[in-house]
């Protein structure tokens, strides 16, 4: 079943679209990185799928509409949006007792595990730990929830590199052997890319671009090109092109009637695009590309 | 693809139906303790006022035995006068200070958590905006009259326990103090009171003040207070009438004229008429109840500010 279906989404801001009619299918188990530069749209899109503001357009998440049923829908979906949210004032032991109180599936001793390997007291305020405690707690908090949807928006955003990694090895470690789906929304494409299974761009309040990692790695190569070779590299019609200091690379779509792998690798050294790289290639200045998949 | 995609959502219906649910007296129960543990200023604040009071009545209380000896001296009507006062006005100031926690608690309920955000983290919780807000509005209505009344009750045994400390201490008799404080009649008035006024007819206020702390952006306090003052003295110009201006004077001074001389008694004060057979109290609740709809449906839609 899909966990979130939207078609036609629209969402505006007086003149401004922030959604312009996004088509999206997300599929249950699937960890899907929603990629996009600072007001694509991406938070816009989140709070719809969370219940937090109103859309036009069909959206069912889990099967609920979550703008009508946003209480309902929080027992099977947890979020952590961008900047830390828990309420400054509120103790350790307090957060842990309320949202024990208040959620049906919430595992208190696996939060209570998770806290001691931190060097967070039960007795602090929130205003008294560091961003990163913080963000620890907001873990804890969200990882002892069996939820089927976890919404991450930023969730790292401001965190030191330290945090981030650890961040992204308890997600993982936690949440790779169950069935459950993971939507991620960051500008910061690297430190996810090996987590995710699918890839969403979005720009302009529009999926630009949509694939799944394996897809990734079949149809896009990025080729590493001796120097002499760059005229006939570009004969080959690249996606992108990305002029370095002393090596340039240029991006390739496989698909029938392109060039093939072996062709290519004739003229260089081939490997697959990283994220940001092809994310610059979709949709920095290289020429528009429309490959299958795109939701236009 | 629509025949596929009902199928989807058929499936996943049952499939959420069976997810279990927190009943919902339980969500009120934890939505409750979350007010207590964020604004513990509503029970800290009376509960300081009652302590001071205390206080200043432990040092008066060294005059109590040359008071007891000249009331020998008044009737009957005035004695009692005499010396439920103290009582009277431990009780006054306590439903002052427990209104003006009221007033600022409504204030802040709906704009704080959109002020600090943590309105995001509330609503990742399975807590409707219903029940959020119903909870919220039961703090002044519900929760507040009781807590004045106990803390209230309690300053009084502490008052009369006092008194007759020093006249045992001093050798004179606790006989008249006790048959003239008249507590259990006065506890039940204020009870009454409490509840009835209060609570039931001043919800509209609470109402108003949450329904504008879901709305602004900011400044809550006077986008509350401006319209109160603003449109009646339109009303005045415009016009030359001053029904809203009296209908509020009435709901903020408790149904009657406003009073200025508070030191006629409780019994007085709280014996005016019966509020409960008042339309008034009705259509304030009616209008409370209008308030607080658009107070759920203004934080569903609005984000952190």
């Amino acid at each position: 079943m899909a966990c979130i279906e939207a078609r036609g989404l629209r969402k505006t801001f007086g003149k401004n679209v922030a959604l312009d009619g996004v088509n999206l299918r997300v599929e249950e188990g699937r960890i899907v990185g929603l990629i996009g530069p600072n007001g694509a749209g991406k938070t816009t899109a989140l709070n719809a799928i969370l219940g937090l503001s109103s859309f036009q357009g069909e959206l069912r998440v889990l099967g609920r509409d979550p703008w009508i049923e946003r209480d309902r829908l929080m027992n099977e979906v947890c979020f952590i949006s961008d900047v830390a949210v828990i309420p400054r004032w509120i103790r350790v032991w307090q957060a842990i007792d309320y949202v024990a109180g208040v959620h049906p599936r919430f595992d208190r001793a696996k939060a209570e595990r998770f806290l001691d390997k931190t060097t967070i007291s039960r007795n602090s305020k929130v205003r008294e730990l560091s961003k990163g405690m913080v963000t620890q707690l907001h873990l804890a908090l969200v990882m002892a929830i069996d939820a089927k949807l976890l919404v991450l928006d930023e969730p790292t955003l401001g965190l030191d590199i330290l945090y981030r990694k650890q961040f992204y090895d308890s997600l993982l470690s936690d949440y790779l052997d169950r069935r459950r789906t993971i939507v991620v929304a960051t500008h910061q494409v690297d430190e996810i890319q090996n987590v995710l299974t699918d890839l969403v761009f979005i720009h302009r309040g529009r999926i630009a671009f949509e694939c799944s990692m394996e897809e990734l790695e079949s149809r896009y190569v990025e080729l590493i090109i001796h120097p002499e070779q760059l005229s006939a590299a570009r004969a080959l019609k690249p996606i992108h092109e990305h002029a370095g200091i002393g090596r340039s690379s240029m991006f390739f779509h496989l698909a029938p009637g392109n060039p093939t792998r072996e062709q290519l690798s004739a003229l260089g050294e081939v490997r697959t695009p990283s994220v940001a790289d092809l994310f610059v290639a979709v949709l920095g200045d290289g020429p528009a590309i429309r490959p299958q998949g795109v939701a236009q | 693809m629509n025949t596929q995609s009902n199928a989807v959502s058929a499936s996943a219906e049952t499939q959420a139906s069976t997810v279990a649910e927190i009943p919902a007296e339980r969500l009120f129960y934890w939505a409750l303790r979350r007010e207590l543990w964020e604004s513990r200023s509503i029970y800290i604040a009376p509960l300081a006022a009652a302590g001071l009071f205390l206080l200043g009545f432990l040092i008066s209380a060294y005059r109590l035995p040359a008071k007891m000896r000249d009331l020998s001296a008044l009737d009957s009507m005035q004695k009692h006068q005499l010396i439920a006062q103290p009582y009277t006005y431990a009780a006054l100031l306590i439903m002052f200070v427990t209104f003006v926690v009221a007033v600022i608690y409504c204030l802040d309920a709906l704009h704080g958590e959109r002020r600090d955000r943590s309105i995001l983290f509330w609503k990742s919780l399975p807590v409707s905006d219903l029940i959020a807000v119903l909870t919220k509005a039961s703090i002044p209505i519900v929760f507040l009259p009781l807590l004045t009344f106990v803390i209230t009750a309690a300053t009084h045994v502490f008052m009369l326990l006092l008194s007759a400390l020093v006249l045992m201490a001093s050798g004179g008799g606790t006989a008249e103090l006790l048959s003239h404080a008249g507590l259990a009649q006065t506890w039940f008035m204020l009870l009454y009171h409490l509840l009835v006024v209060h609570g039931l007819w001043y919800a509209p206020i609470y109402g108003w003040l949450l329904l504008v702390s879901a709305w602004a952006r900011r400044a809550p306090l006077l986008w509350a207070g401006l319209p109160l003052l603003v449109i009646p003295m339109f009303e005045k110009v415009a016009f030359n009438t001053a029904y809203l201006g009296n209908l509020l004077g009435e709901r903020i001074s408790g149904g009657g004229p406003m009073r200025t001389d508070v030191a006629t008694g409780l019994d007085a004060m709280m014996a005016s008429d019966n509020l409960l057979v008042r339309p008034g109290l009705w259509i304030g609740l009616a209008i409370t109840a209008i308030f607080l709809i658009a107070a759920v449906r203004l934080r569903r839609s609005k984000g952190p500010i």
